[in-house]
């Protein structure tokens, strides 16, 4: 595989990735305020936030507390994809570094790309086995599900193969981020790692048109809905909002909505057997 | 045993059950009803019913929806559904719910985390068909194929599903099979919401086809519309009830009691619901005697549907809480009163002091706020003297969901009981973790058919194993026991529950309110306001 060809699919995954993930919270922020819907406890505070997101995102402590088994597979896939990004973050800053660091960063990078995609593909790999043998888990997989975790774990063996096997003299991921930067197409990289390299861009740009973009739905269940007990004030955003919604005029079919052509805030405020559709 | 179902099963055409329900197969009971044998047989659905209504789904029926004459009007009905399913997801339809339902549907793992949840999956004997995914994952995959247009590679990714009226007709069923008391989204590990579903599955019947429990709309909110309460009783009717308690009350208690209607000014607007006046007149009788006692400058209201804090609409329609939820906040502010009190009933306070909030604009925002605040408030104040020595009997606390993991009251009730009965003790889990009692969503009033045997034996069940545990060493009739339920579809459904199981007669655990234990316990009260008397 060509290194600019390669560059080219790194970038567009990572653009696609990045545009899928924008779109996907756009459009979720641009739904309208619904009525308060919060599930207790709730948080208070940023410090009373942070004291349940931390553990929540590194450590998956609500698949810990509820559903164990579960996440003896999740946790060590998820952990092992932050510590794959946090390995190509410090790759990058390897880059940058002064040449005192770069022994330090290099080992860094080295042991959290090692050990996040071993715990990735374990992870992954899990998550698979669980999902064909566990019958309440199988019963509702669909092939896509099976494909998802598939497509990840053959992407990690490729990275992981790829970057172990690579001949001696062979670019590191050091040379492959710098080569990228500045498109140099002289780079020659050893077929099993352009392989894995290729296999992570199309994944990184496919996550999120599925729902393995949760991360992002995250905050949305979260501090939008759960967490979302903002009081309705007098004269205050929200009333401003809702007196736009009650403005909308529904459709709804059944005779006691008595929605013929109506707003919410006149139907709310009819009574149902006059308001019955004719 | 019943055969593993699988999501394709809701479309089969045949008219029998998908599945059928066994005491055996049901989770285990502890003493006084441990082994099935010692529970009571599950009710057959009558023959009559099976030949005109859709009861495709169990041995239960929910609905009482007839069934199409022919496949024109199945072909019909189905459209119908479509057009709804449209609607569920349209801004000018739904923007109430939008963004959790859009949130749920996109983004559920089905990782099964919320099953163990899930008491009436858990009750069941973990049958697949109460499973809070398995209705969901039905709507899920209609989702992506009708509403989102999805093709060959959408039911790839999200799954195929065969649309046809007997699944449309019993997915209407399941949407009745969850109490909506969502512990499921509470463990959902990425903010999924199977409670939601059901929901707007609810409404969507509702809104567009008109199918709802003849309960919940006919009997319920559209009676309340119309009379001013879903117990039939008008404006007038109501006065004379309250005024007959308040003089039972003032004869049992040896305290001139006398309820306030609508002065203008009072600091409390209180709003009961209207079937404790008519089923547990002591409740309404001791939250007088409480407020006159402590000071509280009150009034209830006369006004259309403001003196029944029921809003049913929560439960399946919109448009029906809107206008019930307009009415209890109008009636406030005529009286212009600094804020509205609800009386001990679990979704009157969801339903008016949390979801309504943002739909009450300008003056008829008035402030809204719980009983059981006030109550602790007012026994904290000193203002009136308590003797807890009279509460002296085990005493364990059912926490309503909506009060407690739906609306985050779940302190004041404890520090009442902690302070005034020395033998209060809890149930596990409980507070935001508690379980249903069985009867949430509406169920404690549904009782066509042989559903009451669906809600003793399934929805009920693992309260009933809750309440069973907080009383296994005092299970001695000797022993009188109190279940303190402050809400009113709650103690519905353990008056029934406990009658069916023969608690009361066995093993003398009576069920009541809060404010009959606070007033039990008023040195100023005559002795014995508790009566332990079945009612």
């Amino acid at each position: 595989m060509s290194a600019s060809l390669l560059y080219g699919l790194l970038y567009a995954g990572g653009i696609v990735f990045l545009a899928g993930c924008i779109v996907r919270a756009v459009r979720y922020s641009r739904q309208p305020l619904h009525l308060r819907w919060e599930i207790y406890p709730v948080p208070h505070g940023r410090t009373g936030e942070l004291k349940v997101m931390v553990p929540e995102i590194l450590f998956l402590k609500g698949l810990w507390e509820f559903n164990r088994p579960m996440w003896y597979v999740s946790f060590p896939f998820h952990f092992g994809l932050y510590l794959l990004a946090a390995a190509t973050a410090l790759v990058a800053c390897t880059a940058a570094a002064p040449p005192a660091l770069i022994v330090v960063l290099h080992q860094a990078y080295s042991v959290c790309g090692a050990l996040g995609g071993l715990l990735a593909l374990g992870g992954a790999l899990g998550l698979l086995v669980r999902r064909l043998t566990v019958q309440e888990l199988r019963a509702y997989s669909t092939l896509g599900d099976y494909l998802n975790l598939l497509f990840f774990s053959v992407t990690l063996v490729l990275l992981l193969t790829g970057y172990w096997l690579r001949p001696a003299g062979a670019p590191g991921l050091l040379d492959i981020l710098r080569g990228a930067a500045t498109f140099d197409t002289s780079l020659r990289l050893p077929p099993l790692l352009a392989a894995g390299i290729a296999a992570g861009a199309i994944l990184l740009a496919y996550i999120p048109m599925t729902h393995m973009s949760h991360f992002i739905a995250k905050y949305f269940t979260y501090h939008r809905v759960r967490w979302d007990e903002a009081a309705n004030v007098p004269g205050g955003s929200i009333e401003k909002r809702m007196a736009e919604y009650l403005m909308y005029r529904p459709s709804w079919a059944a005779p006691h909505v008595g929605a013929t052509g109506r707003t919410w805030a006149e139907i709310a405020t009819a009574s149902p057997a006059k308001g019955a559709a004719k | 045993m019943n055969p593993a179902i699988s999501l394709s099963d809701m479309s089969r055409p045949d008219r029998e059950p998908l599945i059928h329900l066994e005491n055996a197969g049901l989770m285990p009971l502890p003493p006084p009803l441990e082994g099935p044998a010692k529970d009571h047989a599950f009710a057959a659905l009558s023959g009559q019913a099976r030949e005109r209504y859709e009861c495709g789904l169990d041995d239960t029926c929910a609905l009482s929806f007839p069934r199409p004459k022919n496949e024109e009007e199945g072909k019909e009905l189905v459209g119908r559904f479509l057009s709804g399913l449209d609607k569920l997801f349209s801004r000018e339809n739904n923007w109430t719910f939008l963004q959790p339902l859009l949130l749920t549907m996109e983004h559920c793992a089905r990782c099964q985390t919320c099953s163990d949840a899930c008491h009436v999956f858990e009750a069941s004997g973990g049958n697949e068909l109460y499973r809070p995914t398995f209705r969901s994952e039905i709507v899920r995959r209609l989702y992506f194929k009708y509403v989102r247009r999805g093709g060959l590679l959408s039911a790839w990714q999200h799954g195929e599903i065969d649309l046809n009226w007997p699944l449309v007709a019993r997915l209407a069923e399941l949407a009745y099979r969850c109490n909506l008391c969502r512990r499921c989204a509470q463990t959902c590990p990425i903010g999924a919401d199977n409670g939601l579903v059901a929901h707007e599955l609810r409404k969507l019947f509702s809104q567009e086809m008109g199918i709802a429990p003849k309960e919940l709309h006919d009997n319920g909110s559209m009676l309340q519309l119309k009379v001013g309460s879903s117990t039939g009783m008008n404006p007038e009717a109501v006065k004379d009830n309250i005024a007959f308690i308040d003089e039972d009350t003032s004869e049992k208690t040896g305290i001139e009691v006398r309820t306030p209607w609508d002065v203008e000014g009072a600091d409390v607007l209180l709003i009961h619901n209207a079937g404790e006046i008519l089923a547990w007149p002591e409740n309404p009788g001791a939250f007088a005697l409480l407020l006159n006692a402590a000071g509280v400058s009150w009034t209830m209201s006369s006004e259309l549907a403001a003196y029944d804090s029921i809003n049913y609409g929560l439960w399946y329609d919109d448009a029906q809480f809107a206008r019930v939820a307009l009415k209890h906040a109008e009636a406030a502010r005529k009286l212009k009163v600094k804020r509205i009190v609800l009386g001990e009933c679990g979704h009157a306070h969801k339903a008016l002091a949390v979801v309504a909030d943002r739909i009450l604009g300008g003056d008829s925002n008035v402030p809204r706020v719980s009983s059981l605040t006030l109550l602790r408030d007012i026994v904290a104040s000193g203002r009136i003297e308590f003797d807890p020595t009279r509460n002296d009997f085990p005493v364990t606390l059912h926490d309503p969901c909506n009060v407690v993991r739906l609306m985050g009251v779940v302190e004041p009730q404890r520090e009442i009981l902690r302070a005034l009965c020395p033998q209060f003790r809890e149930m596990e889990p409980h507070g935001v973790d508690n379980y249903c009692c069985g009867g949430g969503s509406g169920f404690a009033i549904m009782s066509g058919h042989n559903f009451p045997d669906w809600r003793f034996h399934v929805s009920g069940r693992k309260k009933l194993e809750q309440v069973l545990r907080a009383f296994q060493n005092s299970l001695d009739p000797s022993i009188p026991k109190y279940l303190c339920a402050p809400c009113s579809n709650c103690k519905g459904q353990f008056r029934d529950m406990l009658a069916y199981y023969g608690l009361w007669e066995n093993h003398r655990i009576l069920y009541g309110g809060l404010v009959e234990l606070m007033v039990n316990a008023m040195t100023a009260v005559k002795p014995g306001f508790i009566e332990w008397e079945w009612r």
